[in-house]
């Protein structure tokens, strides 16, 4: 069937709506408040975006499994207070480790992945061996992370950290703060994964049909335990970076950010029945959200309702994405 | 008064491609059994589902008690004219309770005040006499899920027999019961007989037709072949007019010339007892071997033990006469083994990938550079190469996969098997839904792989495909192996039959 040119019209303002709308939203706000398009507003956005970036990255893949991963706020919250509690300077009158000279930031911020990864490991073993439902195991995880991170903490706010931290969140590199180029480099990296080697194809395999998966000897079980090994330890930078650009930490960090970073991946296009996503869509995604918080705020919208903004945007969103898979049945 | 209860006259039924259905007639007397009879594709299920409205008939007539009907779907066909059917595969909800399962959709109500509320005590006192009224007493509370098959087909018969059916329809009700549930089944349907219901029994098995069936009707290729008393048909006369076809001239020839024994297996147990049990079989290089039988044999199930999809309890594979382990399908590739699934959708293609990565998703391990990074340039080769080799049709590789026709699907899982290069490919009713040309396409391909030396293994329901295939067949019936045919000569329709049906 040839399209005409009204269809073709139609057809990619439905497949591209969100982005449409949040350009045209963008540039109203340029012009009608003068700071929002400025080079220090854009940075700010971008700096933002970058924590939620590596997030979003992280749970692409679990979803892109037709999985879900309810876990990564919690597990975030608890990178940061592990990260604050290794990297506090000696002066600080309220030091977790009094006598514990701070960590090396690379170090600390193996450990801080390295535990986060063994949390993602135990999720990923529970579904992948013991078939318990992503969307369970991960709750179960999200739970059993807060406890050990309140117990940890004592639910105390973390702070006094050491120069070098939280010189990661105001330092530079061209330009361009280094928590942005964290997140183009975890981007890049995540691509590379999804793209060229036998893991992301894998990946995509199992979202596509896990039956299938299994029947052409692709290693289904080990497989997912990666992907939600993988996604914990991104969480885990997202919560190292998170705490360098807070300057603290307490349990509560990061509350929420997964039921965000799961909408960010599905407005972007990665499908919660699984198979389809790129790491474009989690960019895509994340950048809507956050242009449109900042958005928003520019034009004087009443923070409460911004929740509803947000809430809108999702049912707009994805009711065009899925229109796309449904017509092409 | 009519003579019949129920007739079926000069029913059409067209697919795009087929005909399905050609003038078919079917009539009820009332208070018989009647066995409706046929292989595999021959189109008795397709009948049935033109009976319930499922499928609207292109042409032809449904009388009851004489007076012309029209059925639009299942559930007019049980509340306005009382014809209900017992699945082959039941569908009921086996989270809830008997009771709500039989009376889903028609739940008891009673009134409290303005409210409207579903009256459980009615509800499962109703259930408890109607379960009497099958002889079966069990629980009407108890989860449906928690009963075995057999009961539940019996809580559909009490449905059926609840709301008044003059007519059953069982499609092969006793493909998963143990003895004991048949002889239930069929004190069941000896009472229903008495009280005038009218039956039709669709199954394979010989014994039980010759046991429960008055009439019997036989259908070949969808036409209507005839209908004799039950009484006056030897199992051999029903044989016959099942199968006694022409073969037609759609297989390629060959010559076959089998070399050395690559794969043999030595009596595979599954570890369920009613699946594949001490089979042992083997294959040469260059053969096309068939496996044959009735749906329910558990070919698929043998095939999917051997691929390690399914646990095996014992049983020893040998290639190329070592022992091998095979756990996973990946210890079966490794192994040099293909298998192409019977379920395409299921179990085959991702349909919301490319050509290329359903192609590739077997090869990825194999082609990478530096250890980790796959080396797209030599799998795109690959892919082109089976593209071009087994001509499917598509714009480029990158095409989604479900965008492509169903002999093209298969062709592309074709490809990925090709380009793992296995000894031995595993051939799961492969031509299975696709339409004529293809299936001759697919038919080229395995002789093309067979001359090349590769062993293949096909199992196929189609008496025809399995004839024209092979070069030895293996029958199967209810799990154990029960004939081999080596002679050409041998590789008759009624063979098979009498093996496929041997318990």
């Amino acid at each position: 069937m040839v399209k005409t040119k009204q269809q073709k019209i139609k057809d990619f303002l439905i497949n591209n709506g969100v982005i449409i709308i949040m350009f045209v939203l963008v540039i109203y706000t340029g012009f009608t408040s003068d700071n929002f398009l400025t080079f220090n507003n854009l940075n700010n956005i971008l700096m933002n975006m970058s924590s939620r970036l590596v997030i979003a990255l992280g749970i692409a893949g679990c979803v892109i499994t037709a999985g879900c991963d309810l876990s990564a706020g919690r597990t975030i919250g608890f990178a940061a207070c592990i990260a604050g509690t290794l990297l506090q300077r000696m002066d600080y009158s309220k030091k977790f480790f009094p006598n514990m000279p701070p960590m090396n930031l690379f170090l600390a911020l193996l450990v801080v992945m390295g535990v986060c990864a063994l949390c993602g490991s135990i999720t990923g073993f529970f579904i992948a061996y013991l078939s318990v439902p992503p969307f369970i195991a991960t709750l179960a995880m999200m739970e059993i992370v807060y406890g050990v991170c309140l117990i940890f903490t004592n639910a105390t706010p973390l702070g006094g950290y050491v120069s070098s931290y939280t010189g990661m969140a105001t330092g530079s590199f061209l330009g361009i703060n280094y928590l942005i180029w964290i997140a183009i480099a975890v981007a890049a990296i995540t691509w590379f994964i999804f793209n060229m080697t036998r893991h992301g194809k894998y990946m995509y395999a199992i979202g596509g049909n896990p039956q299938a998966a299994e029947v052409a000897g692709v290693p289904v079980k080990w497989t997912l335990i990666l992907i939600y090994m993988k996604a914990s330890a991104m969480y885990g930078l997202a919560g190292f970076m998170l705490g360098a650009k807070a300057g603290g930490a307490s349990v509560n960090l990061g509350y929420g950010y997964e039921m965000e970073a799961i909408a960010a991946c599905t407005i972007g296009g990665v499908s919660v029945t699984g198979g389809r996503g790129r790491v474009s869509s989690a960019i895509i995604g994340v950048a809507v959200f956050e242009l449109l918080k900042a958005a928003l705020q520019y034009l004087g919208v009443n923070a409460n309702a911004q929740y509803i903004a947000i809430g809108v945007i999702i049912f707009i969103a994805i009711s065009l994405d899925i229109r796309k898979y449904v017509a092409k049945k | 008064m009519a003579d019949y209860k129920l007739e079926l006259k000069g029913v059409c039924k067209s697919f795009p491609g087929v005909k399905a259905l050609d003038n078919v007639q079917l009539s009820l007397r009332p208070g018989t059994v009647h066995a409706l009879m046929g292989e595999n594709g021959a189109g008795k299920s397709t009948l049935m589902k033109c009976l319930f409205g499922i499928y609207k008939m292109d042409a032809g007539e449904v009388y009851l008690d004489g007076e012309k009907i029209v059925v639009n779907n299942p559930d007019e066909a049980m509340k306005k004219y009382g014809i209900a059917m017992v699945h082959q595969e039941l569908q009921p909800v086996p989270a809830r309770s008997v009771g709500e399962n039989m009376f889903l959709g028609r739940f008891p109500m009673k009134h409290i005040g303005p409210f409207k509320m579903i009256d459980h005590k009615t509800m499962y006192a109703e259930t408890e006499k109607w379960l009497k009224e099958v002889k079966m007493d069990f629980d009407p509370k108890a989860q449906l899920g928690t009963l075995s098959i057999g009961q539940m087909q019996s809580v559909e018969i009490a449905k059926a027999v609840s709301q008044q059916a003059k007519v059953v329809i069982f499609d092969e009700p006793t493909s998963s019961l143990s003895d004991n549930e048949v002889e239930a089944l069929f004190r069941i349907m000896n009472d229903l007989r008495d009280k005038g219901v009218a039956m039709v029994y669709i199954s394979h098995k010989m014994d039980e037709i010759k046991r429960i069936a008055d009439d019997i009707t036989v259908m070949r290729d969808g036409t209507y072949i005839g209908t004799w008393p039950a009484s006056e048909m030897t199992t051999d006369d029903i044989i016959k007019k099942m199968v006694g076809r022409e073969l037609t001239n759609v297989y390629p020839a060959r010559e076959s010339k089998p070399g050395e024994v690559i794969l043999e297996v030595k009596g595979l147990s599954s570890i369920h007892e009613k699946s594949f049990q001490n089979v042992s079989f083997s294959i040469r290089k260059g053969e096309i071997l068939g496996f044959g039988g009735l749906v329910g044999a558990q070919r698929t199930e043998l095939m999917e033990g051997l691929f390690g999809i399914r646990k095996v309890a014992s049983g020893q594979i040998f290639v190329h006469g070592k022992e091998v382990k095979i756990r996973r399908p990946a210890d079966a590739m490794k192994a040099g083994i293909g298998l192409i699934t019977e379920d395409r959708r299921g179990n085959g293609i991702f349909g919301c990938l490319s050509i290329k990565d359903n192609v590739g998703v077997a090869i990825y391990n194999k082609h990478l550079k530096a250890g980790f990074v796959l080396n797209h340039k030599v799998i795109n080769g690959i892919v082109d190469e089976n593209i071009k080799k087994l001509s499917i049709k598509t714009p480029s590789m990158k095409e989604h996969i479900s965008n492509l026709s169903g002999g093209n699907q298969q062709k592309v899982i074709v490809s990925r098997w090709l380009a793992n290069d296995p000894d031995v490919l595993i051939m799961d009713e492969p031509t299975r839904g696709i339409d004529v040309g293809a299936k001759h396409e697919i038919y080229e391909i395995m002789c093309n792989l067979a001359k090349q030396g590769k062993a293949i293994i096909m199992i196929s329901s189609e008496m025809s495909e399995l004839l024209g295939m092979s070069d030895r067949i293996y029958v199967m019936c209810n799990g154990k192996m029960t004939g081999e045919i080596t002679d050409t000569n041998d590789m008759i329709q009624e063979n098979i039959m009498s093996f496929a049906t041997k318990f």
